[in-house]
């Protein structure tokens, strides 16, 4: 029976998306290749001062990705740093340094990483003034960069990719400013909070006082999870009753961390003239989502381990209204894309439900990925597949029309190389420095043996993928972690976004080579196959060894 | 000289893109949606809390402990799940435990708690279900499962001095389905089950 509802709820999460691809990827595809400006956008770059008409090169367009980004890490910086006079901020003290960066870096990012505790950090003007807005802007970042890869695509002999300003504009204020307007009334419904009431001291039923929180929840709530962004109002995340108080809007919460991923190969479709290269894509993202969800659910519910066999299943850290399938679905689509929202706490699963987070963040966050970053993750991945597919036919590869030379496969291998540099290095380091070394293991990891080891792989996986989760018994509050991981999430963000403009300026130069008979098709199940094989691969040979160190050991004791 | 003044340039773009978005996505959105919701929603807006006669005795939405002064449970009330929130069921620290699966902390607590749920209402340490022994993630779950819920009901008869049917229907009555008959668990929601209780005498 529980099975059945189990398929019932992901049967519901699958026919929204599907009913949600061809609108809302249509939508999108409109959005970024129409060339007619609203009238309050033109007085909005005029008051910005650029010329939306004008195209830019990929240099000029990296350009604008990171001034904007530098501008909007000083924002939040500096936001935090001056809580103590800002209004609405609850008596709280100014943020210290080396938190301020880490949380800077995160949200700018799109990470979402918390090394703090909301409820006793973070007032409401830094939270909407500073993350709220960031929560947006990231995300729109991601998607416009995405789009630019696709405009690679599709253009020939092209020396532009498109403009990053009215590429920012278009999908913070088109897209996801609207969608989050809806999102936020149906999660008011659902009994999200949205107020400026501070905290109120109640007097309970059996006579003990309880601070009830207030705060504006709703409107950050749903660009957290739309945004693919994950960064709760409260410490427990989208497991907190007033940000997600009920079943239903649990689910509701899956779509909107789905939506606009799995709509973005419809607009990939689109805008290179090919449908069919859409549903492709969008299948290999659906066929990995649906083994890695089958494969959590089936470890939780089989709660093996000492602490869930004992207490008769697998309940801590989970909350009665999900139980564990709705907790299982959220985890995957947490950790699919680039969310790393959770609404059960992933440090408390079985040691080998415990790894299927660290696995789909391993595998790039690319299905279906962050808002952006899951697509271009995954174009990536898709040229060195028919770059495997060219080596085996002995021809040279080409993708949508474009030849696969050598430049293209320096920048997607170096692409694939930064995020599994970072997760390494950085839990490497973690234990390698002497100083650093007792830091971690006496403050930082919480629970002891193997498992602390885990935590901290866990920690630097999240980071450098841009995801936001945690095994959040670590301590991430020190020094170290607030400077490595703010490392990490910077890196792991715009170097793997540099290669792709760079990459989206090479293919638009090239002109389009006709398909012939030598030419793999790319829209057929071989090329799903072939892709998904490709993601899996790449991702066990590079992460296997850690893994044996970390959950394997603990799962397989 | 030409690229730093196209770079400052940029940078001014950007800051000036960064105030239109604060203004807009920071300030005028939150207070469009903060709008709707009081005047619209008030009740959800606000916390869904709820009454006991005039005084606001919680939230709906949030779990709070029925315990004594000293922390021990009140054998009067209907238990929720153990909490990490605080203290357990601090509304200002909203947080699971985070215990591992092998975690030897976690593992004599949920020893200790099946022993004690099982002391306190006269039943088998095999009866007791797993929500009963483990927090929640959020520490602050308003719910526990209609199995702990009936589980408890003898106890909380006896020590009201009201029939056991009485209280075994109260329960029953206050079962709530999964979300549109599939999404979710079957829960109890503690505060409002304990409220309907006190009404009851």
């Amino acid at each position: 029976m529980d099975a059945l509802f189990a398929v019932m709820q992901a049967a519901t999460l699958a026919l929204i998306l599907a009913l949600l691809y061809r609108p809302l990827g249509d939508y999108m595809a409109r959005l970024y290749t129409s060339d007619r400006d609203w009238k309050f956008e033109r007085g909005l770059y005029r008051l910005i001062g650029v010329d939306p008409r004008s195209e830019q090169s990929w240099p000029a367009y990296l350009r604008g990705v990171l001034a904007f980004s530098v501008v909007g890490l000083l924002f939040v910086y500096v936001l935090q740093r001056a809580q103590a006079v800002l209004p609405y901020s609850l008596g709280l003290p100014a943020v210290p340094e080396g938190l301020s960066f880490n949380t800077a870096a995160s949200f700018v990012a799109n990470t979402n990483w918390q090394s703090y505790s909301p409820e006793l950090t973070m007032g409401y003007t830094v939270q909407l003034a500073g993350l709220a807005v960031q929560n947006f802007v990231s995300a729109a970042v991601g998607i416009a960069v995405a789009v630019a890869l696709v405009r690679g695509f599709a253009r020939r002999n092209s020396g532009t990719i498109g403009n990053f300003w009215v590429d920012l504009f278009r999908g913070a204020f088109r897209l996801l400013l609207p969608l989050s307007v809806i999102g936020a009334i149906v999660l008011l419904i659902g009994g999200v909070v949205q107020n400026f009431n501070g905290f109120t001291e109640v007097t309970t039923l059996a006579g003990n006082t309880q601070n009830l929180p207030g705060g504006p929840v709703a409107s950050q709530e749903v660009i957290k999870l739309l945004g693919t962004n994950g960064g709760g109002f409260f410490n427990a995340n989208s497991a907190h009753p007033f940000e997600n108080p009920t079943a239903w809007t649990s689910l509701f919460q899956n779509v909107l961390m789905l939506a606009i991923p799995f709509a973005l190969p419809r607009t990939f479709g689109r805008m290179v003239g090919s449908n069919k290269q859409g549903y492709a894509i969008l299948a290999v993202m659906a066929t990995l989502y649906l083994i890695s969800l089958f494969a959590l659910s089936a470890l939780e519910s089989g709660g093996n381990g000492t602490a869930p066999e004992l207490a008769g299943g697998a309940l801590e850290g989970k909350e009665a209204r999900f139980g564990i399938f709705g907790s299982t679905l959220f985890g995957t689509t947490s950790t699919l894309t680039s969310t790393g929202a959770v609404n059960s706490m992933h440090d408390s699963f079985t040691a080998l439900g415990g790894m299927m987070p660290m696995l789909n963040m391993m595998l790039g966050e690319v299905a279906p990925g962050g808002v952006g970053s899951g697509l271009y993750g995954m174009l990536v991945l898709a040229i060195i597949a028919v770059f495997i597919a060219g080596l085996l036919v002995g021809r040279t590869p080409e993708y949508l029309g474009k030849k696969i030379g050598p430049r293209e496969i320096k920048l997607a291998s170096l692409y694939i190389l930064v995020t599994p540099t970072l997760v390494l290095v950085g839990t490497a380091l973690s234990f390698a420095i002497p100083g650093i070394r007792e830091d971690v293991e006496s403050v930082s990891i919480w629970n002891p043996g193997i498992h602390g080891m885990s935590e901290v792989l866990y920690a630097f996986t999240s980071a450098s993928n841009n995801n936001g989760s945690a095994f959040a018994g670590l301590t991430a509050n020190t020094p170290w972690f607030n400077t490595a991981l703010g490392v990490a999430m910077l890196l792991g963000r715009f170097i793997p976004i540099v290669l792709v403009l760079a990459l989206a300026g090479s293919l638009a130069a090239q002109d389009k080579v006709p398909a012939t008979a030598g030419t793999l098709p790319t829209h057929r199940p071989q090329f799903v196959g072939l892709l998904v094989g490709v993601t899996v691969i790449v991702t066990a040979l590079t992460y296997f060894p850690v893994l044996t160190l970390g959950p394997l050991a603990e799962g397989l004791n | 000289m030409s690229s730093t003044r196209t770079a400052v340039r940029t940078h001014w773009v950007a800051v000036r893109a960064m105030l239109i978005f604060t203004a807009v996505l920071g300030v005028a959105y939150t207070l469009v949606v903060t709008g709707i919701g009081q005047v619209v929603l008030p009740a959800q807006a606000n916390g869904s809390v709820v009454r006991s006669g005039d005084e606001v005795v919680g939230s709906a939405l949030i779990g709070q402990s029925f315990t004594d002064a000293s922390g021990e449970p009140l054998p009067e009330w209907f238990q929720p799940r153990p909490s990490a929130a605080g203290d357990g069921y601090g509304g200002g620290a909203s947080s699971g435990s985070n215990q591992g699966p092998e975690n030897a902390d976690l593992i004599a607590a949920i020893e200790e708690r099946k022993a004690q749920v099982a002391e306190f209402n006269g039943v088998s340490e095999a009866d007791v279900p797993a929500d009963a022994v483990t927090a929640s993630a959020s520490g602050l779950d308003p719910h526990i499962s209609p199995e702990y819920a009936l589980l408890q009901v003898a106890r909380v008869a006896d020590e009201r001095g009201l029939p056991e049917s009485e209280v075994r229907e109260l329960v029953e009555s206050r079962i709530q389905a999964r979300d549109l008959g599939y999404l979710g668990e079957p829960t109890v929601n503690v505060l409002q089950l304990n409220l309907a209780l006190s009404e009851l005498g």
